[in-house]
């Protein structure tokens, strides 16, 4: 199915993620209102607080976007539903206790840090690491554009 | 759970070999800024993997700053609909 460039699939990932995360921004808006007084900012304390939801919020619109279907989507949708309960997550930990070359441990360190930045990542094995990081940063990157393109229009009409 | 096989010779009760773990992490290059430009020379997969972990970070940190900014642009102006306008103009950059 062709379509152009320009004409946006409405159910890409890019519109899926698009959608629920100016939902969920204007949901943090409503529960945050400016004070009555429009020349008189939120407190600075108020605004920390918007940050940190927009953030949880822009990384669940995406697990949510994504779905089941990718292990790191799960790992992100299960830590960010379970942030309430700060029991702390249990982290099965595949470290291998290789018999490697100098070389390859250095490899092995350099993978498990890449763990550290994927969700889920550190209850994967290599394989399913390095497939994940692949669909991963695709998605932090659509996440991030569409971010800053919101802060332009926004830059721009204010 | 879907399945993750890419290729026959590799199957979940082996471990994939060194050089199919290697093509695998060969595959992550096309999606680094960085290192496109060196498509030429040959590229460690020691430095790949160490250029997706800074490239992942350095990810996060922008949606770290994007969000503050979001929040301070949000307490000047905000949104108060879901504007159907706004969506199609963002899925248009």
């Amino acid at each position: 199915m062709y379509r152009p460039m320009n004409s946006p699939n409405p159910n890409s990932l890019k519109s899926r993620f698009t959608k629920g995360f100016v939902k969920a921004l204007i949901r943090i808006n409503k529960n945050h209102p400016r004070s009555a007084s429009s020349s008189i900012s939120s407190s600075p304390r108020e605004i920390r607080r918007r940050y940190h939801k927009i953030k949880t919020a822009s990384y669940a619109s995406m697990a949510c976007a994504v779905g089941r279907r990718r292990a790191w989507s799960r790992a992100l949708l299960w830590k960010i539903r379970n942030q309430a309960c700060n029991g702390g997550v249990v982290r099965r930990s595949i470290g291998s206790r290789s018999h490697y070359s100098m070389k390859k441990r250095v490899e092995q360190n350099k993978v498990n840090e890449l763990r550290k930045v994927v969700p889920g990542g550190e209850g994967m094995d290599t394989w399913s690491l390095l497939e994940e990081t692949a669909h991963y940063m695709k998605c932090l990157t659509t996440q991030v554009k569409v971010m800053r393109t919101i802060v332009e229009i926004h830059s721009t009409t204010t | 759970m879907s399945s993750r096989r890419s290729s026959s010779s590799s199957s979940r009760a082996s471990k994939p070999s060194d050089d199919e773990i290697k093509e695998l992490v060969l595959k992550l290059q096309p999606l680094l800024p960085q290192l496109h430009h060196s498509r030429n020379a040959p590229v460690s997969a020691s430095s790949i993997l160490e250029e997706t972990c800074s490239y992942i970070k350095r990810l996060h940190r922008e949606v770290e700053d994007l969000s503050k900014r979001l929040s301070q642009l949000l307490d000047s102006a905000g949104i108060t609909d879901v504007d159907e306008e706004l969506i199609r103009t963002l899925l248009r950059h």
